[in-house]
């Protein structure tokens, strides 16, 4: 029977980040997903939301639990409105950084979920919505 | 039309105190022996005397009015010495909003007989006095979150030990996430233990750390490095399963630390680099 979880998360300071990594984790638990996929999403999780509070102050998440056909899984959208990403493609590629890091967040992110998908319009911010199916 | 009405209520502050303190005693919620009589009623006095000489048509339709300011930092430091004499939010509101009724009952005095422009005039009172209630409480919530913070700050620092396993080797179990802040107390920790033992190995064993993302690992990384800067050798221990198919996904580069996936195995590695043995005592030939 699936699940319908609904959830809106505000990010606003470093401990909000460990809040929705542990309430993630206990949603992607709840539906039955293997541990190696919850913690493949709690580290995606983690690398977007950061990316959030460091690059535009914080922002908002959003969990879901949805269903395709017989797949069940975890849709998060990440919300903000800093100044948005100037060029995407840049962004998602492995060591580009503009924050003194790896520069392995967003790319590394892409490759933890089934789908992953970003927007950003300069000056109104940026959403990035990933999904990780249950046993995908 | 207000300021009429505000004049008259300052004209009439005693009253208002003398109803005010009937109605303290009257609200069965707030018979309290933590504040002798003398003391409630010099700081009720007091309040009453700060809230009236800030009242005027202006600040009663504009809570953020800088005049206000005298109140609500009395309003602040109230509530925050009520909270450490032990008086739970509810008794410091219902504090709060008897003042309220005293002061709506002085007013239907003074308006007597103009039912629309006491209707009006009670409206924004009972707002502003609402309005300093949400102040108590925002004061009362924020003392709270301090308390958190410094008592997180302290977990922090109590929960990375440095652990002498062997003569020369260092065991640092990690648990809990770990940010930038930790991190910094982790590597300070570490390398003085290094100074401090003389050891040459670190483990660091971050089987309870759970989950590893690239701002982790760039800590670990860093660690790692200021260890060998150090002349000391790090090792990471405790890397489940789950996490090292993470960090292959994430793209994150570790081939350059030792690794191992249990604080066993470190310290076997440990004890061989410094080559030692552990052997079982044959009791027979000990004999």
């Amino acid at each position: 029977m699936p699940m319908t979880i609904k959830e809106n998360m505000a990010i606003q300071q470093e401990r909000d980040l460990v809040y929705c990594r542990n309430r993630v984790k206990e949603i992607a638990a709840k539906i039955g997903m293997g541990i190696v996929n919850q913690t493949k999403l709690i580290t995606a999780t983690s690398e977007i939301a950061r990316n959030m509070l460091r690059y535009a102050g914080g922002g908002n998440v959003k969990v879901e639990v949805i269903t395709r056909g017989k797949l069940e899984g975890l849709q998060l959208v990440f919300e903000d409105s800093g100044p948005g990403i100037p060029d995407i493609n840049k962004a998602m590629q492995d060591g580009f950084t503009t924050g003194n890091t790896l520069g392995l967040g967003l790319p590394g992110a892409k490759r933890l979920v089934n789908e992953f998908a970003i927007q950003s319009v300069v000056g109104k911010g940026t959403t990035v919505k990933i999904l990780k199916w249950k046993n995908g | 039309m207000e300021q009429d009405i505000i004049d008259g209520l300052k004209l009439k502050k005693d009253q208002v105190l003398e109803q005010w303190l009937k109605d303290q005693a009257e609200a069965s919620d707030y018979s309290n022996n933590f504040n002798t009589n003398e003391e409630l009623e010099g700081q009720s006095a007091e309040l009453v005397d700060i809230l009236l000489s800030t009242l005027n048509e202006d600040t009663l339709n504009n809570f953020s009015s800088g005049d206000l300011e005298p109140l609500t930092d009395y309003i602040s430091s109230l509530t925050i010495s009520r909270a450490r004499q032990g008086f739970s939010p509810r008794e410091t509101a219902t504090y709060i909003f008897t003042l309220k009724d005293a002061l709506i009952k002085v007013l239907g005095e003074i308006v007597a007989g103009e039912p629309t422009k006491l209707y009006s005039v009670t409206l924004k009172i009972s707002k502003f006095i609402d309005n300093i209630g949400i102040l108590s409480f925002e004061t009362f919530i924020t003392g709270r979150e301090d308390v958190i913070s410094q008592q997180s700050d302290e977990m922090a620092e109590l929960s990375t030990p440095v652990i002498r396993v062997w003569n020369g080797i260092l065991a640092m179990p990690i648990i809990g996430t770990l940010d930038s802040a930790r991190t910094q107390i982790v590597m300070e920790n570490l390398l003085q233990g290094i100074v401090d033992t003389g050891s040459s190995i670190a483990i660091l064993d971050i089987s309870g750390v759970p989950a590893v993302d690239s701002l982790v690992a760039q800590h670990l990384i860093k660690t790692v490095n200021a260890t060998r800067l150090m002349g000391a050798e790090c090792i990471i221990s405790g890397i489940r399963p789950e996490i090292a198919q993470t960090v292959v996904h994430l793209g994150i580069d570790l081939s350059q630390m030792i690794t191992k996936a249990t604080l066993e195995s470190a310290l076997k590695y440990a004890f061989n680099t410094l080559q030692l043995e552990v052997r079982r005592i044959d009791k027979n030939k000990a004999n």
